[in-house]
């Protein structure tokens, strides 16, 4: 190429480059300004039926809520962020996130082990972020104003999976195995501690990121001969471990965290997995009477069943376009801070249950499901049998463990 | 310190290490070949591998829509995966090597391997595309055969099943054919004067482009294989699996000697062995301060030791300097 092509090419790009810029700001002009909500979960790779889920119930919402935006004269968008269930794209996502002006508020993460760094960049610029799925303590325990999630903590959901375990499986002795994620180390945590104080025998506690080849890990589990085997992680890495474990004649019982909680854990682990238990933050839409409409609506739009947590996403969305129709009383588009602050005195009552936060963003009251796979159909993971609803507290202090 | 239970697990984990290690060993002699050939080491071979898994799983969810799973017998249906696997597998190999390597051989030794990179990038993407298009999925789930699943229990830690020692007499049978091949056959004897001097074999009247592509042919179909054997094996694959068993396999190679076969099977073996023991004995021996996540640091850790006293590897020899 010579360097007067190069050179023409360049002043091409640049003219581009110009034009487009104008083009993005050319919207203020009509209406009072655009209002975008971003979301962030893993739209690509394992866990993208979760991700796709939450993205889609934010989407739901959105179009069901905006009316009263509408109304006032502002453009309301959706900006959906792919964050790969890695905590490097998540955070280079938030960079982008806080560089767009017009995003008021985040939907988001999936796993708590990227919605913690991400959330360090958010509050750089107190944007909100409301989280319909990370069940990890230190999300909220940090303290940040801008950190709000609808759904309840490990600390809390260990303790149920333990004693469950206890009570009604009457299990006396359990392997833990983990994913080394945040979400999922941190739940197994939370579950040997308490099962150990309950007088659970704990075998082993192993970390894998290991997502094909279990071999290694289920012989120890074999000899030991466990009750139960709890697995701290998400479907898509628990689905092949419990396949393999029972193709290899191990017969212990399988539970896990809501990291389980997608049809997708049939779908990859078939029959392995019928009849294993799971706590879940999220019960499955049958569960909640209103949420029934939800499902129709959603089914009838994007062909699909909701997935576990997008009803929590719209509920999250739900609460966070209160709050920016609060914050926009004066007419303009409000500021990030309007909006956080806002954020906080939202009393929603939504299809998965009313939600008031304390003051460390915490929902004052969270849900917790046992529930039970009920058949290796992956069409059929609505149908799972809840066995047991507990309502809780968030705890007031972070427990060390 | 229990001792019954660690002794009580040995076999086990060493027939996991034994399976394990097969599978690198023949997903290690792509990169041994092609090095041995070339002397650059082909990154794209973890893809190659994997395609060969993708192939395999696809050839079993078609029968299986078609109703035909359960009608054949198992020993056939294995036949035709592997079958399928490899030449697909072989083919994507020779056309990698003709559309990636061969306009840059004769460049500076990094030019072809940063291709390699390359290549096996746009594989993965690629492999993904096709399959969230055609499958709308990223993990394929390999149909369960039931004959392959039916486990002999010979002690009460210790049990085999079919689909394991499929994969041993798969891979026992794959490697002394290849032996076969290069030790007693004419190309296989084209194969070793182009690797000792590419120019005199030339002048001896050996078309070197077609040796070459029929040592990707070979090292790709071997990979085609592992990769059928793997997505058996474990039942899981995503179009991001193969990255680090290739890595692993490569490694293998390098232990064993690069661009020595035997080397490259002794290699895989003695990897697959040690990720086994490191990953069920680690935290038994260490009261769980260290876990089977640490695996792969003492898989590696080892490695370097003996690269540190063998640098050619276990059978590597020491390559002559050409003039």
């Amino acid at each position: 190429m010579s360097t007067r092509t190069m050179r023409s090419i360049a002043i091409v790009c640049l003219a581009l480059t110009v034009v487009l810029a104008s083009a993005g700001t050319d919207v203020r002009a009509q209406g009072k300004g655009t209002i975008k909500i971003a979301t962030q979960s893993p739209l690509s790779g394992g866990q993208a039926a979760l991700g796709e889920g939450i993205k889609l119930g934010t989407q739901l919402a959105l179009e069901k809520f905006k009316g009263n935006l509408d109304k006032m004269g502002f453009k309301v968008e959706l900006v959906p962020f792919d964050d790969q269930a890695k905590p490097d794209v998540g955070v280079s996502n938030a960079r982008n996130i806080i560089a767009d002006k017009d995003i008021l508020g985040v939907i988001g993460h999936l796993n708590s082990g990227v919605a913690i760094p991400a959330s360090e960049v958010y509050r750089e610029v107190n944007l909100a972020m409301v989280s319909p799925a990370n069940t990890n303590p230190v999300v909220t325990d940090r303290g940040y104003k801008s950190v709000f999630r609808v759904c309840g903590r490990d600390d809390v959901q260990g303790v149920v999976g333990s004693e469950f375990a206890k009570g009604t499986l009457k299990a006396k002795s359990v392997y833990i195995v983990h994913d080394k994620t945040q979400y999922g180390q941190g739940v197994a945590e939370f579950f040997k501690a308490d099962a150990e104080k309950k007088g659970i025998k704990v075998l082993g506690f192993e970390g894998t990121e290991e997502k094909s080849n279990f071999d290694p890990i289920i012989t120890p589990i074999k000899a030991k001969n466990p009750d139960l085997i709890y697995f701290g992680g998400i479907y898509d890495q628990a689905a092949p471990f419990f396949k393999q474990t029972r193709e290899k004649g191990v017969k212990a019982k399988f539970m896990g965290p809501d990291g389980m909680d997608s049809s997708d854990l049939t779908k990859i682990g078939g029959k392995a997995v019928v009849g294993m238990y799971y706590t879940s933050v999220a019960g499955p839409v049958t569960v909640y009477p209103q949420a029934k409409q939800f499902a129709e609506e959603f089914k009838k739009k994007f062909g699909k069943n909701p997935e576990p947590f997008s009803a929590q996403a719209y509920d999250s969305t739900a609460i966070l376009l209160k709050a920016i129709e609060a914050a926009a009383k004066g007419g303009k588009v409000p500021t990030r801070d309007a909006v956080t602050a806002a954020v906080r005195d939202v009393k929603h009552t939504g299809i998965t249950g009313a939600v008031e936060f304390d003051s460390k963003g915490d929902p004052k009251k969270a849900l917790y499901f046992v529930l039970q796979v009920a058949s290796d159909d992956p069409q059929k993971w609505g149908d799972n049998k809840e066995v047991k609803r507990l309502t809780i507290a968030a705890p007031a202090a972070s427990k060390k463990i | 310190m229990d001792y019954e239970l660690l002794l009580g697990i040995l076999p086990q984990v060493f027939l996991d290490g034994l399976i394990l290690g097969f599978m690198y060993a023949l997903i290690a002699l792509g990169y041994t070949m092609v090095y041995g050939v070339l002397e650059f080491i082909n990154f794209a071979h973890s893809e190659i591998f994997i395609v060969g898994a993708f192939v395999g799983v696809e050839v079993l969810l078609g029968l299986k829509s078609a109703g035909l799973l359960d009608g054949l017998p198992w020993p056939f249906l294995l036949v035709l995966v592997l079958v399928a696997g490899m030449a697909v597998s072989g083919a994507l190999a020779v056309t990698v090597e003709r559309v990636a390597y061969r306009p840059l051989r004769g460049t500076p030794r990094l030019i072809p391997l940063i291709s390699a990179i390359g290549i096996s990038f746009f594989l993965q993407d690629l492999i993904r595309l096709i399959e969230s298009i055609w499958r709308n999925a990223f993990n394929l789930v390999y149909p369960t055969i039931d004959a392959l699943n039916i486990r002999f229990e010979l002690t009460a830690t210790l049990d085999v099943s079919v689909k394991s020692l499929v994969v041993i007499v798969a891979a026992l049978g794959m490697l002394w054919a290849l032996h076969a091949i290069v030790n007693r056959t004419k190309v296989g004897t084209a194969i070793r004067a182009v690797a000792e001097d590419q120019a005199a074999a030339s002048l001896m009247g050996i078309n070197v482009n077609r040796i070459i592509s029929l040592t990707f042919l070979i090292g790709g179909a071997m990979g085609g294989a592992a990769g059928v054997l793997f997505g058996v094996q474990y039942g899981l694959i995503n179009p991001y699996t193969g990255f680090i068993p290739g890595l692993k396999a490569f490694t293998a190679a390098v232990l064993g000697g690069i661009g020595n076969i035997p080397g490259a099977m002794l290699g895989g073996l003695v990897l697959g062995l040690l990720e086994a023991f490191a990953a069920s004995y680690l935290s038994l021996l260490t009261g769980g301060a260290f876990g089977a996540e640490y695996k792969d640091i003492f898989a590696f850790s080892v490695l370097i030791l003996i690269l540190i006293f063998r640098p050619k590897g276990l059978l590597g020899e020491v390559v002559r300097e050409r003039a």
